[in-house]
C-alpha cells in the first residue's frame, strides 16, 4: 500500500508533473525526428539535468525514454523511416497500411499497443526490480565482476551487428574508463601529460559525441535524401475487430519486450524484431505481414515499449544498463550521485517508486499526446536537417562545456563524434562503448578487489556459485551467435 | 540482399590492402600496439600498495584482447568480405573540416564566434542559401542558447573577442 502511494506521488507534485509533461513532449519530438531518438536526446539533455534535483532529472530522462520509443512509430508509419531503431519493424506493416489510406488506423494501433506494452513493463519493473535487488544483497565483489562480464558478453549475443565488433567496442569502452588516475593506487594511466585527463574522460562528452555528433556527420552524408510523406488526417482508435485480432499479440509482445529489456545491454530494437516475428508465427494470417498487417504493428510496438520498463530493471537493481538509453539514464544517476543497486531500494524507496510512477504517467501522457497531436508531431519531420543539425550542434557544444566549464571536454566530444561516425560506417555499434565505459570501473574495481580477497588465486572465482553461474551464462552468450549463424546457414542450405 | 552480395563481390576483387577490413583492422591494431607500449611506461606500484594486480595489467589485458579480436574479424572477413562502403560525399568532408575550424576558432578567437561560424558554414554547405535561415541558425539561435546557459544555468563561457564585450 505504501509503495502504491509512492508510485502515485508524482501525480501530487506539480514540479514533477511539469517535468513529465515536458519530458514526454520532448521525447515525442525526438522520437519523430529520424536520427535523433531517446538515446541521443537523453545525451543532449543530460547537462541540463544538472540544474534539477536527482528525482526530477531521472524522471525527465525516463519520460523522454518512454515517449521517444513510441514517437519513432509516427515516422515509421508516415515516411517509412523509423524515427528510432526500435521502430524499424513498425515500418514493415505501418507504411503499407498508410499507403492504403489507413495511416490513422496504423498509428492508432501503434499508440494503443505502445501504451499497453509500456504500462505492462512498468508493472514488471515494480515487481521484479525489488526482487532482483534483494538477490543482489548476496553479491560480493566476485559476483559483481562476473555479472559485469555477463553484461558485456550479452553485447555479443543479442546486440546489433557483428558480435566480435560489439565486443571490441565494449573493450574499447572499458579502456576509456581506465584513462586518468588509477582509483586504487593514484597512478596516471594514458594521460600523456595532459592535466585535464588525470580526472579521466567524462561520460557526457563521450555520450554526446558518440550519439549526437556522429549522427550529425552521418546526416551530412544524407543531405540529398528525399522522404515520401503520407498525409495524416487524424488518428483513429482501433476497431473492435482490430482489438479481437490483436489483444493476444499485444500481451505476448509485452511479455517478450519486458523479458528482452531485462537482459543486460539490449533493448527495444531486438525486442521489436522478436515481437514482430513472434506475432507473425502465431498469426492466423501470416501472409498479410509486410503488406499492412495490423497485428505486425501491434507486435512490434508493444514489444519495443515493453522493453523500456524491462531495461530499467537491471539498471536500477544492479547498475547494469539494460539498453542504450538506460545507459544514458545510468550516466544521469551517476552524475547526480545516485548509486543504483540494492542499497538504493532500501535507502531511497521514494526516489525509486517516484521513477516507477513517472514512467507509468509518461506512458499515459504519450497516449494522450500521440492520439491528439500525432498530426502535429508528424509535421516536425518537415524541419530540414540543414536547420536542425546546426542547432543541435550549438546545444551539444554548450551542454558539454557546461558540465566542467572545460573546452577540452568539447574537443573530446568532437573527437568521439568523428570516431563514432567511422565506427558506425564500418559496422561497429557505438552503444557497447558507452556500456563499456559505464561498466569499466565496476569490472576493474571488482576484479582487483576480488583478487585481493582471493590472495591472487584466479581459480577461486569458480568456487562461488553465483559467479560461476554468471560465467557459464557469459559462455552461453558468447556461443549463442555462433550457434545462431550455423542454424541460419543450415536452414539456407 | 543481391545488392549487398554485389558490393561484397566488388570488395573481393580489390587487392587486400585496399579493402576496408584490412585498413580498419590495421588502424585498430596499430593504435592498440601504440597504447600497449604506453602501458609499459606506467609506474609500478610496490607490493605493499599493489592490491591484486599492477595498474598497467588490466589495460594491457584489454589491449591484447582487442588485438586478438581484431585479428579474428580480419580472418573472418577474408572468408566473408565486408561490403564496399559508398564514397563519402563532399558535404561530409566540409562538415568534418568545420569541426577543425571550430576547434581553431574557439581556441584562438572566441567560443561563441566558433559556434556561430560552424552553424552558418554547415547550414550553407548542406544547401541552405536563404539569408534569414542562415542568420537564424548562425546568430539568433546561438544567442538564445548562450543567454539560456549564461543566465539560467549560471555558466561562464571562456573569454574571447565577443564574450569579452558581453561580459564587460
Amino acid at each position: 500500500m505504501d509503495n502504491l502511494l509512492l508510485i502515485l506521488a508524482p501525480l501530487f507534485s506539480s514540479k514533477l508533473l511539469l517535468v513529465l509533461f515536458f519530458g514526454t513532449l520532448f521525447g515525442l519530438i525526438l522520437g519523430v525526428l529520424p536520427g535523433l531518438g531517446p538515446t541521443t536526446g537523453g545525451a543532449l539533455i543530460l547537462p541540463f539535468t544538472m540544474t534539477l534535483d536527482p528525482l526530477s532529472a531521472i524522471v525527465l530522462l525516463t519520460s523522454i525514454y518512454c515517449a521517444g520509443t513510441y514517437g519513432g512509430a509516427i515516422t515509421a508509419v508516415l515516411i517509412n523511416t523509423p524515427g528510432t531503431p526500435a521502430a524499424a519493424a513498425t515500418c514493415l506493416d505501418g507504411y503499407p497500411l498508410a499507403q492504403k489510406g489507413e495511416a490513422g488506423r496504423a498509428l492508432g494501433m501503434a499508440t494503443v499497443s505502445s501504451t499497453v506494452g509500456g504500462i505492462f513493463s512498468v508493472v514488471i519493473l515494480v515487481f521484479f526490480a525489488p526482487i532482483l535487488a534483494q538477490l543482489a544483497y548476496e553479491f560480493g565483489q566476485p559476483e559483481y565482476f562476473a555479472l559485469a562480464i555477463f553484461g558485456l558478453t550479452m553485447l555479443a549475443s543479442i546486440g546489433e551487428g557483428s558480435p566480435i565488433k560489439n565486443l571490441i567496442a565494449g573493450a574499447f569502452g572499458i579502456l576509456i574508463s581506465t584513462v586518468g588516475k588509477d582509483f586504487m593506487t593514484s597512478i596516471d594511466r594514458f594521460t600523456f601529460g595532459i592535466n585535464e585527463l588525470t580526472e579521466g574522460i567524462g561520460f557526457i562528452p563521450v555520450v554526446v559525441g558518440l550519439f549526437a555528433m556522429s549522427e550529425m556527420l552521418t546526416q551530412s552524408t544524407l543531405i540529398n535524401q528525399v522522404f515520401n510523406r503520407i498525409a495524416l488526417k487524424a488518428i483513429k482508435l482501433p476497431s473492435k475487430d482490430d482489438y479481437k485480432k490483436t489483444w493476444k499479440t499485444i500481451l505476448r509482445s509485452s511479455g517478450i519486450g519486458s523479458f528482452i529489456g531485462v537482459l543486460p545491454a539490449e533493448g527495444g530494437t531486438v525486442a521489436s524484431l522478436i515481437g514482430y516475428s513472434e506475432a507473425k508465427r502465431f498469426s492466423k494470417n501470416p501472409e498479410e505481414f509486410g503488406k499492412g498487417s495490423i497485428e505486425g504493428i501491434a507486435g512490434a510496438e508493444a514489444a519495443n515499449n515493453a522493453a523500456t520498463g524491462g531495461a530499467m530493471v537491471p539498471t536500477l537493481a544492479l547498475g547494469i544498463p539494460g539498453s542504450a538509453t538506460t545507459a544514458v539514464i545510468l550516466t544521469g544517476l551517476i552524475i547526480h550521485g545516485v548509486r543504483p543497486g540494492p542499497d538504493l531500494f532500501r535507502e531511497q524507496p521514494d526516489f525509486l517508486y517516484g521513477i516507477f510512477g513517472a514512467m507509468l504517467i509518461a506512458n499515459i501522457l504519450f497516449f494522450i499526446f500521440g492520439f491528439f497531436g500525432a498530426k502535429l508531431f508528424a509535421r516536425i519531420t518537415l524541419v530540414p536537417n540543414k536547420i536542425l543539425w546546426p542547432m543541435i550542434f550549438a546545444v551539444s557544444v554548450c551542454g558539454t562545456y557546461s558540465l566542467n566549464q572545460s573546452i577540452i571536454d568539447v574537443w573530446i566530444m568532437l573527437f568521439f563524434g568523428v570516431l563514432g561516425f567511422f565506427m558506425r560506417r564500418y559496422g561497429f555499434s557505438v552503444v557497447p562503448v558507452i556500456i563499456g565505459l559505464i561498466l569499466g570501473e565496476l569490472v576493474e574495481g571488482t576484479l582487483r578487489q576480488s583478487l585481493v580477497i582471493f590472495d591472487g588465486n584466479w581459480l577461486m572465482f569458480f568456487t562461488r556459485p553465483i559467479a560461476l553461474t554468471f560465467f557459464i551464462l557469459s559462455l552461453i552468450a558468447l556461443a549463442f551467435p555462433l550457434i545462431r549463424s550455423r542454424k541460419i546457414k543450415k536452414n539456407n542450405d | 540482399m543481391k545488392n549487398v552480395q554485389n558490393q561484397k563481390r566488388a570488395n573481393k576483387s580489390l587487392p587486400f590492402f585496399f579493402r576496408d577490413e584490412f585498413k580498419v583492422s590495421l588502424v585498430i591494431i596499430l593504435i592498440s600496439v601504440a597504447l600497449l607500449i604506453t602501458t609499459f611506461t606506467f609506474d609500478i606500484v610496490p607490493p605493499i600498495l599493489n592490491r591484486g594486480i599492477q595498474p598497467a595489467t588490466f589495460p594491457k589485458a584489454l589491449l591484447v584482447l582487442i588485438i586478438v579480436m581484431t585479428m579474428l574479424i580480419y580472418y573472418l572477413a577474408t572468408k566473408n568480405p565486408w561490403k564496399v562502403e559508398k564514397k563519402l560525399p563532399r558535404s561530409f568532408f566540409l562538415t568534418l573540416s568545420s569541426f577543425v575550424i571550430f576547434v581553431i576558432v574557439s581556441k584562438t578567437l572566441d567560443f561563441f564566434l566558433a559556434i556561430s561560424a560552424l552553424s552558418i558554414f554547415v547550414s550553407y554547405c548542406w544547401g541552405e542559401k536563404r539569408l534569414f535561415y542562415l542568420l537564424l541558425v548562425g546568430i539568433i539561435f546561438p544567442i538564445i542558447v548562450f543567454i539560456f546557459f549564461e543566465t539560467i544555468l549560471g555558466l561562464r563561457f571562456p573569454p574571447g573577442i565577443i564574450t569579452n564585450i558581453y561580459y564587460s
